[in-house]
């Protein structure tokens, strides 16, 4: 028996969207793809905050996801990572060890030379990992994003974020400087043409400021963070082996969440552009092409680490360079996930995940 | 002359001599036999206490714990995680499934470090059903096949496991055992990162219980594998007292044949070295017999071994055996070295012989005055040495050593005291074949004196351990009487069926007694706090060492508490002394009882007392005084009332036989490796009295020519051996009654805990008597054979031919 062994039960079970390889999310496809009662999520319903920012048992997944591209006084370009993914291992909540509620926690620090990743793994129900709406709160051990909004106010307009690892650790302030975003169709996201979907919805305005610890000392820093929410029951269709997420802070001030999934065929994509003052405009799919420029050869397998990104409709056609292509998340379940920097009709940077190489 | 003639004409001296060649090499097996098969048991034993740690206890890993045995709090598992200590939690407790006890572990898989996942959860889904209701048991294959049908849950078997404990989900343990939110201890990860907050500021109420080196078990039963050990040495250095005396009897006989070898050219190296090949040979021929044999006792013994263990330190031990490798090549290491250390003083002694030295083979072992009375200082330098061990120094290594230097001292005593035995009983005799009886038994002495003290050294192992163990047997078969006073012990099945109990019983009995206990920690022991009512059955019967005045008063009030032998003598404490019992508990030890078989210190307290301080005390056992003639309708009413099961309800007896039973398991094996020691012993006797009685020709020869006939030489030579055996048995009886007193006084307080009186049983010497004289006797019968059918041609060369 080993953590690892659990987190990949957990990650086989539940968060099919990451799974590693076609093989081992086929081996348990019984597992990972039917509702087995657990709720669907159904277009047109709308979000209820606070109470949306807290868990959602009775779905299967769901993550409080955040990434920061950061700089310290000098220049020099950092990324942070910290993410709380909850799998249920059956649709409800209970207190104590019956809780069948499960949380991994994914804490990581990019520099152009290092990729610092680090894993936490708890059962729900004790209280050693959770999320509260409001006051808003989550946490695994002592890893913690607090909102430090008071009652009444968008809890997640102001967080403190800490992750602290035997070789890093970081301490972030964050505060938004725009609305919550919904995604897809008010909040509805396609993920397929055969309709599985999740709820989503993001918050990409965050102004950051902080101080990283890294082995060479602690570094201030400032930056722009992203937080994506999102939860769901089936959120691939059987044929689909991963996908390629994009997060992009344009110089302009607008923002753009890109991704495709891909299947045997042409993919699926999907994206929103959002304006400098929050307003998202949903693009139809197939408006998004991404092309791979270049790949790598990362933990022994070639990954796709520069690419171009067009939207025609809005004239956008952008190249992406990563700040560390070895940014590989060697986690229970890995995959990569890294800041770009990105040039073209526009400049900025951003995020990207890539999962199933 | 090559080198394989020259061994060939070695060799050839064991093809006219298989009788000695049989001797040494059972000598030398025998002897690997019983120290290896000791080894295995104690090796076997050991390797199951460390693998118990390691599954079990996450040995080498230090823990958190309730320093007044109370439940830890879950929360301060989860308080210590979000100050990122990397800590697990673990609840344990006993669980009955069906008919089967065990003694379940609940762990979250998820937080336990991965250096103390030694058993193997499986793949994703098993670990799954692991942690999701309704759960899976993890046990050995044996427990597995107990419980089969008796539990709705899951098993999942691994070799790895314990018998008799179950790994189970902490969730699952909580239910089980009724302790929800509770836990038992957090064990703490090694790497911790720096700067966290530390543990006595987050959970000051918690004590961290460093890894010990040694496990509690290994601690415990550290005394019984002693004993074995010196058992196993003691028949060792028995048989080596065979080979030492077959190799010099056949380097001395083979005189003749080195003085031609040498004479034909063989070089001094060369022959040294064809000896120690021979003897090589012969250690290892006659070790792989050994080792065989040892696995064989092992195997025979180790169940009573296991069964000894589990009763008296609760410890897990297999009663099958494994065969490991180190102690196949410790087996052939100590019989080669034993060999070696045998053939030392002949093999320097042919180094040193001139070439052309008479080959007259001398009396072999004949000594010299002058070695006789270095032997004599010896063993009272080694008799004084054991009396101030025993006098200034403590400690259970010190009362072996006082053992082993008192047996040794009094073995190399044994042929002066014979010498001067037989030199004045040959003083008193005036007739001549008397006195020449009187006087060839002492001629006789130094060839047979090894023999002889190898059988005392048996004969005395044999008194003092009898001795020992019949002492301690009515002692505690006195003890139990005293101390199982109740005629009827009940165990309900849950709290709320006790309360129940308590109010049936409340009108039916003349008394009703509690025996509630909770475990502890006291001055850092892990000890046992029993609660008891005050009730005239503890005032007339428990068996108490020493006590103030009113002491039952004092401990009914609370303010009074008695703890066991054990713990009084361990602690050195003294009457009116304060322990912390718990945080807020201080009481003072009023009495001290005697507790036997009982490895763990113990504390008895007003029952009121306990129950303040330890709220959660499980009541779930009662003794129940009633009339003996109505504990049989009262058993089954209880059983019809309550439904209880038959193992819920014991009598009196019955905890008594059973108490018995384990006693007498207990020293099974001491009797066992008794026996074979007296065997070895009697193997010895038997090969120097056939390697005498070929040496003995020029001694007979000439009583033979003035008329005695040779069916009357046989027969003095069998009372001579007789007499020679008596006096050895009449001098092992003083040794064996000091062995006791050693062991009963000294060894036993260190090991155990407790000291014992000491009785004799004159009856089980005579038992003995007979057996060793059986011994004797067969010993002395192939040679007596061979003298009687000596052919007179035979005595008539001794006169022809001066060799």
């Amino acid at each position: 028996m080993s953590v690892r062994s659990i987190a990949i039960a957990f990650a086989v079970t539940t968060m099919a969207s990451l799974s590693a390889s076609q093989a081992a999310y086929q081996g348990f496809a019984g597992l990972g793809s039917a509702a087995e009662g657990f709720s669907v999520p159904q277009p047109g319903r709308p979000f209820r905050f606070p109470a949306d920012h807290g868990p959602h048992p009775d779905f299967r997944i769901e993550w409080w996801y955040l990434t920061a591209n950061l700089e310290a006084p000098d220049g020099t370009h950092y990324g942070a990572q910290w993410t709380l993914f909850r799998s249920a291992l059956a649709p409800r909540e209970a207190t104590g060890w019956s809780s069948p509620q499960l949380w991994m926690g994914h804490a990581a620090v990019t520099t152009s030379e290092d990729h610092f990743v680090a894993e936490r793994i708890s059962r729900g129900g004790v209280g050693q990992a959770g999320v509260v709406a409001e006051p808003f709160s989550a946490w695994i051990d002592d890893w913690q994003m607090k909102g430090r909004a008071t009652p009444g106010a968008d809890q997640l307009a102001e967080l403190s974020l800490t992750a602290t690892a035997d070789e890093f650790g970081y301490e972030l302030r964050l505060s938004a400087t725009g609305p919550l975003v919904p995604q897809g169709d008010k909040g509805y996201s396609l993920k397929s043409a055969k309709g599985q979907a999740s709820y989503y919805y993001s918050q990409p305005f965050y102004a950051v400021s902080g101080s990283l610890s890294l082995p060479t000392g602690d570094i201030a820093v400032t930056g722009k963070a992203w937080l994506d929410r999102e939860w769901s029951s089936q959120p691939l269709a059987e044929d689909q082996t991963g996908w390629d997420w994009f997060s992009l802070h344009l110089d302009t001030g607008e923002k753009l969440m890109g991704f495709r999934l891909r299947d045997e065929g042409e993919g699926f994509t999907s994206a929103t552009w959002i304006t400098a003052d929050g307003r998202p405009d949903a693009l139809p799919a197939g408006a998004l092409k991404i092309v791979p420029v270049r790949t790598a050869n990362v933990a022994g397998r070639q990954i796709p680490v520069s690419w171009n990104i067009q939207i025609p409709s809005r004239g956008f056609d952008v190249t992406t360079q990563p700040l560390n292509e070895q940014a590989w998340m060697s986690t229970s379940i890995p995959y990569w996930e890294g800041p770009i920097a990105f040039k073209g009709t526009v400049g900025g940077r951003g995020y990207l995940e890539m999962t199933g190489y | 002359m090559t080198m394989w003639i020259a061994a060939t004409a070695l060799l050839s001296h064991w093809r006219r001599r298989p009788l000695q060649l049989g001797a040494l090499l059972s000598g030398l097996a025998l002897a690997t036999a019983l120290w290896s098969g000791v080894q295995a048991i104690n090796a076997e034993a050991r390797a199951s206490y460390a693998r118990a740690a390691a599954v079990l206890d996450q040995n080498g890993l230090a823990h958190l714990v309730s320093p007044n045995g109370r439940a830890i709090p879950q929360s301060a598992f989860v308080w210590l995680r979000r100050a990122g200590w990397k800590v697990s939690p673990v609840l344990e407790g006993e669980y009955r499934f069906g008919t089967t006890r065990l003694r379940v572990i609940g762990i979250d898989p998820l937080t336990m470090p991965a250096e103390t996942q030694t058993v193997d959860l499986g793949n994703d889904e098993d670990l799954l059903s692991f942690i999701t209701p309704p759960g899976t048991l993890v046990v050995s294959p044996e427990t597995a096949e107990k419980i089969r049908g008796q539990t709705g849950l899951a098993l999942r078997v691994s070799d790895r496991m314990l018998d008799g404990a179950a790994f189970i989900d902490i969730g699952l343990a909580q239910r089980l055992l009724r302790r929800d939110g509770e836990l038992s201890r957090i064990v703490i990860a090694e790497n911790q990162r720096p700067g966290l907050e530390p543990l006595g500021k987050l959970v000051p109420t918690l004590s961290v219980r460093e890894p010990n080196a040694q496990t509690d078990v290994e601690h415990l039963t550290e005394s019984l594998h002693l004993n074995l050990t010196a058992f196993g040495f003691l028949a060792f250095a028995v048989g080596l007292l065979i080979v030492y005396s077959t190799i010099g009897l056949a380097f001395e006989q083979r005189r003749p044949t080195f003085r031609t070898l040498r004479c034909l050219g063989v070089s001094l190296r060369r022959l040294a070295v064809l000896l120690l090949a021979e003897l090589a040979l012969f250690a290892v021929a006659a070790g792989a017999v050994g080792v065989a044999i040892g696995y064989l006792v092992a195997s025979l013994l180790l169940p009573g071994v296991a069964a000894t263990l589990e009763g008296l330190y609760g410890a897990s031990v297999p009663g099958t055996l494994s065969l490991r490798p180190e102690w196949w090549v410790s087996g052939f290491a100590i019989a080669l070295a034993g060999t070696l250390v045998s053939s030392a003083q002949s093999l320097m002694r042919l180094m040193r012989v001139p070439l052309l030295a008479a080959a007259q083979p001398q009396a072999w072992g004949r000594s010299s005055e002058k070695g006789r009375r270095l032997q004599v200082l010896a063993a009272a330098a080694l008799l004084a040495f054991s009396g101030a061990l025993l006098l200034w120094a403590d400690g259970l290594q010190a009362g072996f050593g006082a053992l082993g230097c008192l047996l040794l001292g009094a073995a190399l005593l044994l042929p002066a005291v014979l010498s001067g035995f037989l030199t004045l009983m040959q003083r008193m005799s005036s007739r001549a074949l008397v006195t020449w009886f009187w006087a060839d038994a002492r001629q006789q002495l130094p060839g047979l004196s090894l023999a002889l003290m190898a059988l005392l050294l048996a004969l005395a192992a044999n008194v003092g351990v009898g001795t020992m163990v019949s002492s301690f047997r009515l002692t505690f078969v006195g003890w139990l009487d005293q101390r199982l006073a109740a005629e009827l012990y009940v165990a309900a099945r849950n709290e709320g069926e006790a309360d129940r109990l308590r109010a049936w019983l409340a009108t039916k009995v003349e008394s009703v007694l509690p025996i509630s206990s909770v475990d502890a920690e006291i001055r850092g022991q892990p000890m046992q706090i029993f609660g008891v009512v005050d009730d005239p059955t503890y005032r007339k019967h428990w068996p108490l060492i020493v006590g103030m005045p009113n002491v039952w008063d004092r401990v009914a009030s609370g303010e009074g508490v008695l703890v066991n032998e054990q713990f009084w003598r361990r602690e050195r404490l003294r009457i009116g002394d304060r322990l912390d019992l718990a945080s807020e508990w201080k009481a003072t030890v009023v009495g001290v009882y005697s507790d036997y078989g009982n490895p763990k210190g113990q504390v008895m307290a007003g029952i009121n007392a306990l129950i303040t301080h330890y709220p959660h005390v499980s009541r779930l056992r009662y003794g129940l005084r009633v009339p003996p003639d109505q504990v049989a309708d009262l058993r089954s009413n209880l059983s019809d009332e309550f439904g209880l099961p038959a193992e819920n309800i014991l009598d009196q007896a019955a905890l008594k036989e059973q108490s018995r039973r384990i006693f007498d398991r207990t020293f099974l094996v001491t009797g066992a490796l008794n026996i074979f020691t007296l065997g070895v012993a009697a193997l010895a006797m038997f090969s120097s009295l056939l390697t005498l009685s070929e040496m003995r020709l020029p001694q007979l020869a000439p009583v033979w020519a003035t008329g005695v006939t040779r069916r009357d030489l046989a027969l003095i030579e069998l009372l001579r051996t007789l007499v020679l055996w008596l006096a050895t048995f009449i001098a092992a009886l003083p040794l064996g009654l000091a062995l006791a007193w050693v062991l009963l006084a000294v060894v036993n307080v260190e090991a155990f805990g407790w000291r014992l009186p000491m009785y004799i049983f004159p009856y089980e010497w005579v038992r003995l008597g007979l057996v060793a004289l059986a011994a004797a006797v067969v010993s002395v019968f192939i040679p007596l054979r061979r003298l009687a059918g000596l052919a007179p041609s035979e005595l008539l060369k001794v006169f022809a031919n001066e060799r």
